[in-house]
């Protein structure tokens, strides 16, 4: 076994419902791969891989939702996960090895994913899976690697809360992007919020998190407010952020509702200046759908930004917009995705192994020189250290960064270190 | 008082913006009985327009005039490319139309993806539209006043060409009796095709005006379908009438129930509501009166 927490153990009770409920699909899938179902005091990995290391090659499954509501955002995942495997190949590739990618489309449907993520592990016998966006897609995924004692790279924000063996989380957890955010609105004397959110699970949990973190700090939350995902009509939102007069607006908007919500805003008179909006799901390339002038001040909150400057972004910069055209801008999950694979890469060749359970156990303090800075896996919980950003959105359409943290924060996913967040488990 | 006249604004707003979706679909479901699901991607083709239009013509002002009226021909071009190629086929079988124009509008869509790409693109709204004005103490947004006036204007436009062209008097013959206008020598073929014209038209109309307050991306028909069907079928198949009513009675209940409650709510309590009502009245707020046996 490797380094796994206590509350790992509890997660894995929690999940065996639902690795029994895959159990049908899987043994459909591949016969008998299967028959051992995982313990409660997380005894996976009885699934023999299929992995073939005898070749010149390896193989690596990019599974992104390459058509549906979500394609918008994962395909650029997907360019960026083919440039990393292209560099690596380009070097030398991997403990001698070229990497192959299987590409697989998750057509933004969890069930999708939670088959497709079957079919790269069983019959095309890959060593990893990078990819999975929306936390549905990868709470689908999730019994299905620990099922079949795979991996699976994940490389989107997400709202914590979780850690699995078989996931490496190499997105911001909360305390690296939502909790840095809330610090840095109370360092500039905000003391009322309004929340505004999709109708899902990430605002949800994201904005239990806030309320929690709101009442421990004396901010008072002056109103909350969920839309569906896609809902385009912000009139009455916007009236009522307006009537309740916050200091400023948390934004865990998804998708095109963003550019509804903004336009808006912006009309009603409602400036940067005077009740600032922070958003976490706004990269650069939803900027230009949003129109820069009707988000210009505004401020997110993310690990990377494509002006951050360290010579490891620049080149990636430069060898992205080489590969896919120089219009192109990168994003905080595209940086993630890139920098997950040469996370696996290292810890394959710190281990010497492709072997899952090699790994694992090698896992513990990998690092890279990432574009957003310096990465370091932890062993215990599976996620990375990053850097967090608070970034304003200026008129040419990019994300500046005004405050970052002195140095990388290290991976918390329960906020176990958070005395406010002690009911929120 | 400012949040009622803020709300009462919001309402007729939100209705200007279904009624605007939901006339042309008054035309060719109200009153040809054609199920268009391909209806919303008109829209989509029509917020398209008004992206295309700008990267050529670039000024804000003209470049929204000129695509309300690229937008109406676009729109009105590909509805009858639709007709004339699939849905005069089956005019007799309502669901075919339904299944088939639900293929034909993913087509549109996937279409659309690969020629403008998947993000949303940004149509910049023309600087005398941007912020509000102060209407007792409400800010109401000025891209919101236009598109009110669109809606009035397009109503007008609607209900004069209905009544007062020849074209308008072919169209309400045929849908009272397609037999008895024929016998009379009106082109039934010729009318049916002027009729999806006109509808889908307004449908690109529709599109033209939401890049003034949302995304334009392959989806932004969809989003405003389902809701348009609602209007008409509360507002009584083929009434031009009943759409304007239902349009904005449907804005202004909702605008209302999600001040007091939220968005996912007001949207359920809105179906429920209309569920009762169509209970109590299935013909809709009016029923067009035709003296064809369906």
């Amino acid at each position: 076994m490797p380094a796994v927490s206590k509350r790992m153990s509890v997660k894995r009770v929690m999940v065996v419902p639902a690795a029994l409920a895959a159990l049908s699909l899987v043994a459909t899938a591949c016969g008998s791969k299967a028959s051992d179902t995982t313990s409660a005091d997380g005894g996976g990995g009885s699934a023999t891989s299929c992995v073939d290391t005898s070749g010149d090659t390896i193989k690596v499954g990019s599974l992104n939702s390459l058509s549906g509501t979500m394609a918008i955002s994962e395909v650029t995942v997907r360019d960026s996960i083919a440039l990393a495997v292209e560099q690596i190949n380009a070097a030398g590739g991997v403990n001698g090895k070229q990497i192959e990618i299987v590409a697989e489309d998750g057509a933004s449907e969890p069930t999708v994913f939670a088959e497709k993520a079957e079919k790269l592990i069983s019959s095309d016998c890959v060593a990893a899976v990078f990819g999975g966006w929306t936390s549905s897609s990868r709470k689908a995924m999730l019994p299905v690697f620990e099922d079949n004692d795979a991996l699976l790279y994940y490389p989107v924000q997400y709202e914590g809360l979780e850690a699995s063996k078989n996931i490496f989380y190499t997105g911001a957890t909360t305390n690296q992007q939502i909790i840095p955010a809330l610090d840095y609105l109370k360092e500039k004397g905000v003391k009322s919020l309004y929340l505004v959110g999709s109708d899902y699970v990430f605002p949800q949990t994201a904005n239990r998190e806030i309320k929690a973190y709101a009442a421990a700090n004396g901010i008072e939350i002056k109103g909350e407010d969920y839309t569906p995902l896609g809902s385009t009509d912000f009139s009455t939102i916007v009236n009522k952020v307006r009537s309740a007069d916050a200091d400023a607006v948390f934004n865990t908007l998804n998708g095109d509702s963003n550019v509804a919500f903004f336009r808006e805003y912006t009309n009603a008179g409602l400036k940067a200046a005077d009740m600032p909006v922070i958003s976490v799901s706004i990269a650069e390339e939803e900027v230009a759908g949003i129109g820069a002038a009707n988000i210009e001040g505004q401020l997110t909150a993310w690990n990377y930004y494509q002006t951050v400057d360290t010579p490891e972004n620049n080149k990636f910069v430069a060898d992205y917009k080489a590969k896919y055209g120089a219009d192109k801008p990168t994003s905080d999950p595209m940086e993630a995705a890139y920098t997950s694979v040469y996370l696996w890469k290292n810890t394959v060749e710190k281990a010497d192994s492709f072997a899952v359970a090699d790994i694992q156990a090698a896992a513990d303090g990998v690092s890279f020189a990432a574009p957003e800075g310096e990465v370091v896996i932890d062993g215990d919980n599976h996620h990375i250290s990053k850097t967090a950003r608070i970034g304003e959105i200026r008129p040419d359409g990019l994300i500046y960064t005004v405050w970052e943290s002195p140095e990388a924060i290290a991976p918390d996913p329960f906020l176990e270190t958070y005395d406010w967040a002690a009911d929120l488990n | 008082m400012d949040v009622v006249i803020g709300q009462l604004f919001t309402g007729l707003s939100i209705g200007s913006i279904l009624l605007l979706a939901a006339l042309g679909l008054s035309l060719t479901f109200g009153q040809m009985g054609v199920i268009n699901m391909a209806h919303g991607e008109f829209i989509m083709a029509g917020s398209y327009t008004a992206y295309v239009v700008q990267q050529i013509v670039s000024t804000g002002g003209a470049s929204l005039f000129i695509s309300l009226i690229v937008g109406f021909l676009v729109g009105g071009a590909m509805g009858v490319l639709l007709e004339v190629t699939l849905i005069q086929r089956m005019y007799h079988r309502p669901l075919d139309t339904l299944l088939v124009t639900f293929g034909v509008g993913l087509i549109l869509q996937q279409l659309a993806r690969d020629i403008f790409g998947a993000p949303a693109v940004n149509v910049v709204s023309p600087g005398w539209l941007s912020g509000g004005v102060d209407i007792f103490g409400a800010v109401v947004p000025k891209t919101r006043i236009f598109i009110l006036v669109l809606a009035i204007v397009a109503v007008l436009a609607l209900s004069m060409a209905l009544k007062k062209t020849a074209m308008g008097r072919r169209i309400r013959a045929v849908v009272q009796n397609r037999d008895l206008a024929e016998t009379s020598g009106i082109s039934s073929r010729r009318t049916d095709i002027s009729t999806f014209f006109l509808g889908s038209g307004l449908a690109g109309v529709a599109g033209v005006a939401l890049t003034l307050i949302g995304s334009t991306s392959s989806t932004v028909g969809q989003s405003y379908l389902i809701d348009a069907f609602l209007v008409v079928v509360v507002g009584g198949l083929g009434q031009i009438k009943g759409a304007v009513i239902a349009a904005f009675a449907l804005g202004i209940l909702n605008s209302f129930i999600e001040y007091s409650t939220t968005a996912s709510i007001a949207k359920v309590i809105v179906f429920v509501l209309i569920v009762i009502f169509l209970q109590a009245r299935p013909q809709g707020l009016f029923a067009v009166k035709t003296r064809s046996l369906v």
